[in-house]
């Protein structure tokens, strides 16, 4: 087990040094921070000051292990649209990706499992063909007008719920939530589904081709003959043989989840990371561009660290195979 | 028999006329297709004729409403251009930017996945392990950052014209590894066929077998993806063109009309983003359903 997960751990470093690399050559050569951050017009002694702040006089190898020491703290340079410092900026904003991210996840597993099940059992059900061709549209639809079509029902024409932003928030020293106002959580609905419905069809989709298969094994047939309820065979016995692969789903999902919460963050001027990416990409802002590559590079790393440690926790089959 | 006679004559063509949803998907492309290439000639206005434009036809409703207007049969935008020509002008920039992307993807990694395929050692290691990597981000946000990059390394004065070719490369670049995978398992497995055994014994040059014995026997699992990757890419182009880092008003995409709708959702005209939204998730439902299709008519085992 441990050597296990010391092999993977040594995997995720080249990755994270590669992308790191990247990040730093953007934050580097790209773009020209002078003129963007001072506009056209600018002073020699306004332009040196500037250039010895951000470090830009420094050799190249000094540059990049300054940067190194000041990601490690967090520290990723100064916003050239906003002029603020950008671990600050994301800061800020990382809550409201990861609340969307997770409510996103849960409402698409709580859904999309029962969904699945019974797909799966009873597949030429009516429902069962509903549930087919909801989650068909799910696949095909792009995200940002499936938040077009919700808005325009429920907020322009029924006016239920608020079209953008989160509501209310309350804070806490270094974390905001939305979860414990009711605006907040208002505020919610449309982008949690907007976000999770891709998400939700997947493992749909997923838990019912499993369920497909498994029901037809030898093992189900035996629980059948030992005359074990149904809701025991099929929530116990079937169910508990699908999940590795919707772990892996799930789990490999969830980081998909906060990268594709940049256009929900879009289309419902969301707070959150993405819609600072995207304004940050329309303005050239390479400093918050490198920093929110770097991040997710982090995020997706860890996640598929956390996924493969779950196997074992799941799947007893794998632990034999520790030592390969 | 001739070559036609023989091809309509396959379990491939029958196969395809038994399958309703297979002829409704290949009809609905079909159409997609012939209203994109004659755009010119079946729009009813040209959206990119400023002359033609008049603020008095702006945002008219669809045709069936009260105050329609029967010349402008889908309604029009707030500039008063006509969004019927705007959704047939913009699925045809659409199109271009995916084939072209996918044009793109296609070469580089067929390139990819073939010399990783044939020749495995170190250069297979290397060049698998950026597919890994990028693999572990989704394409959007690969798309989108190297969309971001090129802008802030491209002169100011030379994005506009050079809109088109970013979003190309953008959208390229981040779908070429699933290329190279597939192509590299293929030629792992061609390698130790006879036949590239026996050309490689009369002396035909590695890159001559790669390209004349090798990639004819890999392409029918690289025609899938291709055709699933064209509706992801027609996506992408409209996601990227939707959250305003895609191409502009003045050369606007399916996602660029949607953008431009989108503002005029709360003021009721509805009509102005719907419509070109529709058509997307049409052309892309029948793009998907089309290769879903294709995977299960060429693959043998699900016959």
């Amino acid at each position: 087990m441990f050597a296990f997960i010391v092999s993977r751990i040594l995997q995720a470093i080249p990755v994270l040094l590669i992308v790191g690399f990247i990040s730093f050559a953007m934050f580097a050569f790209v773009g020209d921070p002078i003129t963007i951050m001072l506009g056209q017009d600018y002073t020699e002694a306004q332009r040196q000051a500037l250039v010895e702040q951000l470090g830009l006089d420094q050799p190249f190898f000094v540059q990049y292990a300054h940067f190194v020491v000041q990601a490690l703290q967090g520290n990723f340079g100064i916003s050239y649209r906003l002029a603020r410092p950008v671990g600050q900026l994301i800061a800020e904003r990382l809550p409201a990706t990861l609340e969307l991210a997770l409510t996103a996840a849960l409402l698409s597993l709580l859904i999309g499992i029962p969904m699945g099940v019974y797909t799966g059992i009873r597949r030429n059900a009516l429902m069962s063909r509903v549930f087919m061709m909801f989650s068909l549209l799910g696949v095909s639809l792009p995200t940002f007008l499936i938040g077009i079509l919700l808005i325009l029902l429920f907020a322009v024409q029924l006016g239920w719920l608020p079209s953008f932003g989160r509501g209310d928030v309350v804070h806490f020293s270094h974390w905001s939530t939305g979860f414990l106002t009711y605006s907040g959580r208002v505020a919610l609905i449309m982008p949690a589904i907007t976000l999770g419905l891709f998400q939700m069809t997947l493992i749909l989709r997923l838990v019912r081709s499993e369920m497909l298969e498994v029901m037809r094994s030898d093992y189900i047939k035996f629980a059948r003959a030992r005359g074990l309820s149904q809701r025991s065979i099929h929530f116990r016995h079937a169910l508990g043989n699908t999940l590795v692969p919707v772990i892996t789903i799930v789990g490999l999902q969830l980081g998909m989840l906060i990268g594709f919460s940049i256009i929900t963050e879009t289309v419902f001027q969301w707070p959150g990371m993405g819609l600072l990416l995207v304004q940050s990409i329309g303005f050239a802002d390479i400093p918050v561009m490198s920093a929110y590559l770097l991040l997710i590079a982090v995020v997706f790393v860890s996640i598929n660290l956390v996924v493969d440690l779950l196997y074992f926790a799941v799947d007893p089959r794998l632990r034999g195979n520790i030592g390969r | 028999m001739n070559g036609v006679a023989r091809f309509l004559d396959s379990d491939f063509v029958y196969g395809f006329k038994r399958s309703p949803v297979a002829i409704m998907s290949a009809l609905v492309v079909l159409l997609v297709l012939i209203g994109a290439v004659f755009a010119h000639y079946i729009s009813p206005h040209n959206p990119f004729d400023l002359a033609s434009l008049d603020l008095l036809d702006s945002l008219k409703p669809p045709f069936w409403s009260t105050d329609g207007d029967p010349s402008f049969p889908l309604g029009t935008d707030d500039q008063g251009r006509d969004v019927l020509s705007g959704i047939l002008y913009g699925t045809q920039i659409s199109l271009i930017v995916a084939v072209c992307a996918i044009a793109f993807s296609l070469t580089v990694g067929i390139t990819m996945g073939l010399l990783a395929g044939y020749f495995g050692g170190v250069v297979d290691a290397l060049l698998m392990r950026v597919v890994d990597i990028q693999l572990t981000f989704p394409s959007i946000l690969i798309a989108l950052l190297v969309d971001g990059i090129v802008r802030a390394v491209l002169p100011r004065d030379m994005q506009a014209a050079l809109e088109l070719y970013v979003i190309v490369f953008a959208i390229g670049i981040s779908r070429w590894p699933q290329f190279a995978r597939t192509v590299r398992g293929s030629t792992m497995v061609e390698r130790g066929r006879d036949y590239v055994m026996a050309a490689k014994v009369i002396g035909i040059s590695g890159p001559r077998i790669m390209l004349s014995h090798i990639l004819p026997n890999v392409l029918g699992p690289v025609l899938v993806i291709t055709t699933l990757n064209l509706g992801l890419a027609i996506l992408d182009e409209a996601t990227l063109s939707f959250l305003g880092v895609g191409l502009p008003p003045t050369q606007p995409s399916l996602g660029t009309l949607i953008r431009i709708g989108n503002n005029f959702l709360f003021s009721g005209e509805w009509w102005i983003a719907i419509f070109p939204g529709v058509t997307l998730a049409a052309m892309v439902l029948s793009i998907n359903l089309l290769g879903d299709w294709l995977r299960d008519a060429l693959n043998p085992r699900l016959r």
